[in-house]
């Protein structure tokens, strides 16, 4: 028989009970709002903010909301001829469902609305595989993505091959030309970009004077200025009867401006290379191409991640200053339509959720207020 | 090889979506496109705005679309090209838009010396003022001490001004720089009186909480004839976009709509009616303006006559109520007066046109257009 261990346990130890209710919404609430004094302040306030401000909110996007019809009296009161109450304040959802076509594509014909709907299921699936990391023939997707999708989605929307109607530049419009403009400029200013950085900090007198230049007058001026340049100006200087369509006015205007940014990004990330790295890719006997290619760049840039993607989504908001040279881009074509009488909104300022009419918060609030002003009402136990 | 592709692919696309070659008149220009490319504004209500599918409407819009509807016989042959207050001018100049039919105020410096041409008003509008019912003011002159709302920097404060100093009375601007806070302004009661042009009050109204206790003066303060633009030289083009607007008008004093215009052109013995739908026989009045001789009937079957456009888009037929005031034909007191479609001497035009067939003149249309024998 074996020798008796002392540390060994010999009988079951008795069963605990399950910890009280641990996890529950009371416990939760215990330990997540209300720990400390200072918690329960604050937890209480905020509750009020939230019952003040939420159920206005409800009301005014649900409950008071238009949700169907197609003509003015939809979303305007009896006194401004419709047929809502006067005093009327909720929500037009019937507006943008009515106009939802026209956000999203413009007048893009309606026959025809297949053609950006395929060009966008195209770049969702060249998309995905790019974004996932262990997707193979990431050199074949980038190319279709970057290459060949701005080439030939702009003949499948402009039409005029394949036998497909040429529809004009300007009944496009909405969400798509937001996406287009912003798809194009990211596209295009990435590699001009990296060209203009490579420009400046080049030895060649000439090539550097021309990317600084480039870059300091174009970053010395606001991107609407460009836009008026390309909208106003630019028909004046050319022969007459010559004219360049204003979409791709908007479009070069659009992807120069940012490819002067993305080129200080780019030179952000060449400066941060250690001597070294140039040394070194010298010792292995690389020419200037090889160690840019090779060596440089593809530790830059990954240096400047970030940075570039802040210069796409800023791309992405600015594309709605095209609205202001009479562009309809998401912004435009809203505003747009804010002009038809049929449909267009009683905008006033009272359209908006009405914070005053929460009637049980403000009961309350009034009898707080008047214990404030008179005391508490006789007979009231305070 | 591929590359060559490539590059001529590029290269097409260029010359095919930006460039496009001068041709000798814009009416030739306009029919080897197939399409007119008009100028409107981005969105004025009544004027030139969408309707839910997308489509353009309003007073403006017709006007291009009566334009195509005499060159095609097709309403529906305009492409139009939203033009802002500023670019309106250069896309017309440079050639992006055949014609500019953008509520724009016909002014002498604009006629002159911008290289534009301007005949016909299709709108007379004019700074006016808008008050609350209980003010109860009936006319602008007793505005004196008024607190008047204003957008800054537009003609419309410098009018104002005027009007008052010029009237003897003092006022208090209450001048914003957005029209939404001016609108906003008004409809909460920072101030007394709206002005801004007439047909701009007529849509404001329609945006006020209370419509109904808004009333808009009869005083109309500046002239704004406002109607299309066309490049200065090409007479035959100036002389289209005219009559169609004065066919429009004509059609309205004879009484021919877009409902009555077949029984109209098969019955009417009227000399002027016929002459107008080109019914007529052996009429030239088409070929002189290079239409076909249906042009009118065209515009009027497929657009309307200028009460029913002018009623569908701004006036009783449409939200904003406008009254015809100056825009009534001048058999009722308006302004809107279309010269009639005479037929030229008898004597003249043959003996005219046959010398002309005797010469074998290369382009006889525009030989007869321009002697001024009418």
């Amino acid at each position: 028989m074996a020798k008796e261990l002392a540390y060994v346990r010999k009988e079951m130890q008795a069963q605990k009970p399950a910890p009280k209710k641990e996890g529950t919404a009371i416990q939760w609430v215990r330990a997540n709002l209300f720990a400390t004094p200072k918690d329960t302040i604050l937890s209480i306030i905020g509750i009020i903010f939230l019952v003040w401000a939420i159920p206005p909110i409800i009301d005014w996007l649900f409950i008071d909301a238009a949700w169907t019809g197609t003509d003015r009296a939809t979303c305007a009161t009896v006194a401004q001829g419709g047929m809502r109450p006067d005093g009327w304040s909720g929500a037009c959802w019937a507006f943008i469902g009515n106009k939802m076509d026209q956000i999203i594509f413009g007048r893009y014909p309606d026959a025809e609305l297949w053609r950006p709907i395929l060009v966008g299921a195209v770049f969702t699936l060249l998309l995905i595989p790019m974004l996932m990391p262990s997707a193979p023939h990431k050199g074949w997707n980038a190319f279709l993505l970057f290459l060949a999708l701005p080439f030939i989605s702009f003949f499948i929307l402009y039409g005029g091959v394949f036998g497909l109607p040429v529809v004009n530049t300007s009944d496009w419009g909405g969400l798509m030309v937001t996406l287009i403009l912003s798809y194009f400029a990211i596209a295009v200013s990435l590699p001009f970009g990296i060209v203009l950085a490579l420009g400046r900090r080049s030895k060649l007198p000439v090539v550097r004077t021309l990317s600084i230049t480039f870059i300091e007058v174009v970053r010395g001026v606001p991107l609407i200025t460009i836009l008026f340049m390309a909208s106003v100006m630019l028909p004046l200087f050319l022969p007459e009867g010559m004219t360049i369509n204003k979409f791709l006015r908007a479009i070069v205007g659009v992807s120069l401006f940012i490819s002067a940014y993305m080129a200080e990004t780019i030179r952000g990330g060449l400066q941060a290379m250690p001597k070294g790295q140039f040394e070194g890719a010298a010792s292995l006997g690389l020419g200037y191409w090889q160690t840019m290619r090779l060596i440089i760049l593809p530790q830059a840039i990954k240096l400047v991640i970030p940075a570039i993607v802040n210069q796409f989504i800023s791309i992405f908001k600015d594309t709605s200053l095209v609205s202001i040279v009479g562009m309809f881009d998401l912004l435009g074509i809203i505003k747009f339509n804010f002009t038809d009488l049929d449909m267009g909104l009683a905008r006033h300022s009272d359209h908006r959720p009405d914070f005053r009419r929460h009637r049980l918060l403000g009961l309350l609030l009034r009898h707080v207020a008047l214990f404030q002003l008179h005391g508490a009402p006789p007979g009231y136990r305070t | 090889m591929k590359k060559t592709i490539l590059s001529a692919a590029i290269g097409a696309v260029v010359l095919g979506l930006g460039a496009q070659g001068a041709s000798a008149t814009t009416l030739e220009d306009v029919k080897s496109k197939g399409t007119l490319t008009c100028g409107v504004s981005t969105g004025l209500q009544g004027f030139s705005a969408p309707d839910n599918e997308g489509n353009w409407s309003g007073l403006d819009v017709d006007y291009c679309r009566a334009i195509s509807a005499a060159i095609f016989g097709d309403p529906d042959k305009v492409n139009f090209v939203a033009l802002t207050a500023t670019d309106r001018f250069p896309a017309l100049q440079s050639g992006e838009v055949d014609v500019l039919s953008r509520n724009t105020t016909w002014t002498l410096s604009r006629d002159t010396s911008l290289g534009l041409d301007f005949r016909t008003v299709n709108y007379y509008d004019g700074q006016g003022f808008m008050v609350p019912k209980d003010l109860g003011v009936s006319s602008a002159k007793e505005l004196s001490g008024a607190a008047v709302c204003v957008q800054s920097g537009t003609t419309t404060e410098l009018n104002l001004a005027d009007y008052f100093s010029s009237n003897g009375m003092d006022y208090n601007p209450v001048v914003y720089e957005q029209l939404e806070d001016v609108n906003n302004a008004f409809n909460q009661g920072r101030c007394d009186v709206y002005t801004t042009d007439q047909s701009g009050l007529y849509a404001i109204r329609l945006t006020l909480t209370d419509p109904d206790n808004y009333v808009i003066l009869p005083e109309i303060i500046s002239k704004e004839p406002l109607g299309p633009a066309w490049r200065q030289g090409d007479d035959q083009w100036g002389d289209i976009v005219s009559w169609v607007h004065y066919a429009m008008l004509n059609a309205e004093e004879f009484g021919i709509t877009s409902e009555n215009v077949d029984e109209m052109a098969e019955t009417s013995d009227n000399p002027g009616i016929k002459r107008l739908l080109g019914t007529e026989t052996d009429s030239k009045l088409g070929a002189d303006l290079g239409l076909d001789e249906n042009w009118a009937y065209n515009v009027i079957k497929l657009v309307g006559n200028y009460g029913e456009v002018f009623d569908k888009d701004v006036g009783a037929g449409s939200p904003l109520k406008i009254e015809r005031g100056l825009n009534a034909l001048w058999t009722n007191g308006g302004l809107q007066y279309g010269p009639r479609s005479a037929k030229s001497d008898w004597l003249l035009n043959n003996v005219y046109w046959r010398m002309a067939e005797f010469r074998h003149a290369p382009s006889k249309t525009r030989t007869l257009q321009g002697n001024n024998f009418r």
